[in-house]
């Protein structure tokens, strides 16, 4: 099982994806250039956080077009495994490989907090073997808000494609949980392939017992357990 | 050389913020008159922004060295500090005050772009923001436009930049109505051997231009930054500078991949005053000269005056100076990072800077007459005492009533804990990204000090950590700027200390009014003599930092006397990390320290009651290094739970804070001998709160005695409530209610 993460211009997560994945998980992670065209024999792609070509643009709107996207859509078409993570997330939307749209917060600020996450589908990989409980995970983005018209919407909840909803301390899907306004409390998404995971929270930023809380590496986890 | 104008007059050099002698200074330096464009290179680089023509006299008075300093004040763009495991850190305070006054926005983004440049140009990669801001009064529409485009601004920036902003301060006081402050921090992470220099030499060493393009924004920036704010300041927008966090980053990355390609001489950014700063201020520690083609410099609009290229502070660009044979080893990194990159001249041996425009030399001047330290003018300023210090210290505390009864008891705490300068900073620290990183250790473990742990891309976690903070009570600093001073360092030290860690080494950000106002200048004297003798108590040099004056407007006048001290500090080992949170029900609560019937310069005092004239808080240098010192002991020997100082607000809102985490509560009994006020509101310095099991009450009470060091138990940690003598004040629910929105209503 061999990782790779993409840098495209603007991208400040890459090095702690990396860090947590060869660190706290101990797996291979290499860095992808967003220039090459050559994912070097990758089996599971992340796209990390950041604001890829300043996201002055819609997030994400620019970095679908880096030279390397052309080998990330073919792999993730062929049933590759691909994530997104925050600006990851936007880029996996604006490239149509994985369902809906994230609009600017609804209280129009930037948000970096710790929130709650409730998995929900019983059928992907990443959240397949996750516990029936609210896992702590921050989040850090201004353009979180999920949206997805109202066919899509039943779509993905038809074919279990919700990996996980805001939620309460307590585990309960909630407005109150909702801080960015998403539709139905959506934190992330799969595709109907189930090969392509979209999340806003940070998984990485609570992967390290230094950082005093691990319940993103309980996620983070569930691909290499499954895949190993 | 040839004459393109008609030569200026001291008028012109009046207009450009120069005294009659400086003119003069100029034509005996040149041995001519200068023309228009020299004249301006002087008026910027002799401004009280880069020359620190009135405040250095008095900075070198600081202790500015110990066994861990790898580059002390002055010498370079940020001052870098050994932390032990082959690491150095670099860091830094700067002010954005002025441009934040008028455009809060590109104001505040600008100065966190400045403060990150400082640290990268040190070879060292930034891994963590601090900020210190001031305002008017919150309820003012102006504060609250003001506010709401610097946070947006710090926020914008730093998040896209992607370093975390850690932590930080902000008061708010009518002082600062029409003049903020906004102070940035940074500190970044190099090897030690591997940090870079502001410097140039080897004659024919190409020297290159990289990032944005040069545009009209920010001419006479740094002048602007060096006069009083007036209603005409609006008409020099201008001179205020546009971000873009994207072209810094991508600055970032391709600064440290050409660094650590080993080919670089020199580099320093471009911040205030442009070209003409960067080009001088290497040539001078390198002891040689430059000759400059601005016809190569790339700019953002057609027939930019020779002046403005030079002058411009266009921000995301810098200056370097590589080996002569790598050209383009260097333009292929850059390449990379898709950056701009011109080479725009070469070094010479003339130890002068010649710049060439449309093939004409339009100015030649010697670099090390324009630099802090070379030619650049140093003034002894006049400072006299003003009325206002005896008047305070007349204050009688039995003039104001105590507070009577449960009652107004609960009224006071209702005050404080909704108070804008003791509530919650929610509503702005979560504007701000403090987790992108992984390396904030404070995340999930609130302390007085902000913890960044250190690590090895190889290697992994180094179990050792960065302790941080900003501190500064204007108002103690205004009552007695030497007392109060002293106060701010110990403070910090005080912060670092309670989080577990060793205090090293501080930045600071002097704030001041005018400095040609000699009342101003004492307390700017004053507080520079009070953080010398703190520094050299707690072992901290000072490593650099900011000088702003004429902070202050024809309406209100000077601003709170505000030096903002940046202190790093260190965690040796992080399972030593503290805490500031109660943890368990049923602890004991110790006062550590000696409580005092003083309520001098508390914000209970300056906003319940009114008073505005008092002095600073009762304060002891002797008593407060032993105070921390036996924290220090007690936090190495694991007998505490929690540990938090008590400042703003007194002792009350220190338990408060440290309930409210995991929903406790305390139960304590007042001092009969004590006004109740001073008692539990008091900001009596030199005190710490801390939590302790038990069965450690024997241990840390021996501890205590035998540090000399006086304690007081207080009581213990409960459920849920705030009780005083037995009657429950008000819940822990209800408190955080008080506590936790207050911003982000009046805010919304």
């Amino acid at each position: 099982m061999k990782f790779g993460v993409v840098v495209f211009p603007g991208s400040n997560c890459e090095d702690d994806t990396v860090f947590a994945f060869r660190h706290n998980l101990g797996q291979e992670i290499v860095k992808l250039w967003h220039k090459d065209h050559d994912l070097q024999g990758c089996d599971f792609v992340i796209l990390p956080g950041g604001f890829s070509y300043g996201d002055y643009l819609r997030s994400g709107a620019i970095a679908r077009f880096s030279p390397i996207m052309n080998e990330v859509i073919a792999h993730a078409n062929k049933g590759g495994y691909v994530m997104g993570i925050c600006n990851g997330f936007q880029i996996l939307a604006e490239a149509g490989l994985v369902p809906g749209a994230l609009l600017r917060n609804i209280e129009r600020k930037y948000i970096c907090s710790n929130i709650y996450l409730k998995p929900q589908s019983s059928s992907t990989l990443l959240t397949a073997g996750l516990e029936d409980r609210a896992y702590k995970i921050p989040i850090a983005h201004g353009d979180g808000r999920y949206f997805a018209d109202e066919d899509t919407l039943k779509q993905i909840n038809d074919n279990d494609q919700v990996l996980f909803r805001y939620c309460d301390e307590s585990g309960v899907i909630c407005p109150e949980a909702n801080h960015n306004g998403s539709i139905e409390n959506i934190a992330g998404v799969t595709n109907a392939g189930k090969n392509v995971f979209g999340m806003m929270p940070h998984p990485e930023r609570a992967s390290d017992e230094a950082l005093g809380n691990i319940d993103g590496r309980f996620i983070l986890e569930q691909v290499i357990q499954v895949l190993a | 050389m040839e004459t393109i104008e008609q030569l200026p007059t001291f008028e012109t050099a009046k207009k450009l913020g120069l005294l009659p002698e400086e003119f003069d200074k100029i034509k005996q330096i040149l041995g001519r008159t200068p023309n228009f464009t020299e004249l301006s290179i002087f008026s910027v680089m002799w401004s009280e922004h880069c020359s620190y023509k009135n405040s250095i006299v008095w900075l070198k008075t600081l202790p500015r060295d110990s066994d861990r300093m790898l580059a002390k004040a002055g010498e370079e763009n940020a001052g870098l500090v050994d932390i032990g495991d082959g690491l150095a850190c670099s860091f830094k305070i700067e002010s954005h005050n002025h441009p934040s006054a008028l455009e809060p926005y590109q104001g505040a983004a600008t100065g966190v772009g400045g403060i990150n440049r400082d640290i990268f140009t040190m070879g060292a990669r930034p891994i963590a923001q601090l900020n210190s801001l001031r305002f008017g009064n919150i309820n003012s529409p102006k504060t609250q436009r003001l506010l709401k485009g610097v946070v947006k601004g710090i926020g914008d920036y730093g998040n896209a930049f992607g370093i975390p902003t850690v932590g930080g301060e902000i008061y708010f006081d009518d002082c600062y109505n029409t003049n903020p402050l906004v102070n940035a921090f940074s500190a970044g992470i190099v090897e030690v051997g591997k940090q870079a220099s502001a410097t140039s030499y080897g004659v024919g060493n190409p020297v290159f231009i990289v990032g944005s393009a040069t545009g009209k924004d920010g001419i006479h920036g740094a002048t602007f930054a060096s006069e009083d704010i007036t209603d005409k300041s609006t008409e020099k927008l201008p001179a205020v500078q546009v971000g873009d966090p994207f072209m810094e980053k991508l600055l970032l990355e391709a600064t440290l991949e050409i660094l650590g390609s080993g080919y670089v001489i020199g580099i320093q950014d471009m911040g205030a005053a442009g070209i003409i700063c960067s080009t001088s201020e290497m040539s001078a520690k390198g002891e040689h000269g430059m000759i400059i083609d601005l016809d190569k410099v790339p700019t953002r609009q057609a027939n930019m005056h020779g002046w403005e290229i030079l002058l411009s502070e266009s921000q995301e660009r810098m200056l370097v100076v590589v080996q002569k044979g790598k050209e383009d080893l260097i333009k292929g990194i850059f390449d990379k990072w898709d950056l701009h990159c011109a080479q725009i001249g070469e070094v010479t041996d003339t130890q002068r800077l010649h710049f060439y425009q449309h093939g004409k030399l339009i100015a030649d001047v010697p670099a090390e007459d324009l630099v802090l330290g070379g030619g650049a003018p140093q003034y002894h300023r006049e400072y006299r005492e003003p009325a206002y210090y005896q008047e305070f210290k007349k204050f009688d505390i039995n003039a104001v009533a105590d507070i009577n009864g449960a009652a107004e008891l609960k009224k006071v705490a209702e005050h404080l804990l909704s108070h804008p300068n003791i509530c919650s900073r929610k509503w702005i620290t979560e504007q701000y990204d403090s987790t992108v990183g992984t390396a904030n250790r404070s995340t999930n473990r609130p302390s007085d000090a902000a913890v960044v742990r250190l690590r090895n891309p190889e290697k992994g976690d180094l179990n050792k950590a960065i302790v941080i903070t900003v501190d500064c009570n204007g108002r103690y600093v205004n009552a007695d700027p030497e007392v109060g001073c002293q106060i701010a360092v110990s403070e910090a030290a005080r912060n670092i200390v309670c989080t577990g860690g060793e205090p090293l080494a501080i930045t600071n950000n002097l704030n001041f009014g005018n400095p040609y106002n000699p009342e101003v200048y004492w307390q700017f004297v004053g507080a520079v003599k009070g953080m010398s003798k703190a520094c050299v108590k707690f072992s901290t040099p000072v490593t650099g930092g900011n000088v702003s004056f004429y902070n202050q407007s024809s309406d209100d006048g000077p601003v709170f006397p505000t030096p903002t001290i940046g202190m790093l500090g260190l965690l040796e080992n992080t399972e030593n990390q503290m805490t500031l949170n109660f943890k368990n029900a049923g602890d004991l609560i110790y006062l550590v320290g000696e409580s005092k019937d003083d309520i001098a310069s508390s914000e209970y005092l300056y906003s319940y009651r009114d008073v505005k004239a008092s002095p600073a808080p009762a304060f002891d240098l002797d008593m407060e290094f032993n105070v921390q010192e036996s924290i220090k002991e007690m936090i190495q020997n694991k007998l505490v739970e929690s540990v938090h100082d008590i400042s703003d607000g007194g002792l009350f809102i220190t338990l408060a804070e440290s309930s409210f985490t995991n929903g406790l509560g305390f139960n304590i009994k007042t001092d009969g001998k004590l006004r109740t006020d001073a008692f539990l509101f008091g900001e009596a310095q030199s005190r710490v709160v801390v939590s302790v099991n038990n069965s450690q009450k024997d241990s840390i009470e021996n501890l205590l005695r035998s540090k000399n060091v006086s304690f007081t138990l207080l009581g213990e940690v409960n459920d849920g409530s705030f009780i005083v003598d037995g009657e429950t004040v008000i819940t822990t629910k209800s408190a955080k209610n008080l506590y936790d929105n207050v911003i982000g209503r009046i805010m919304n």
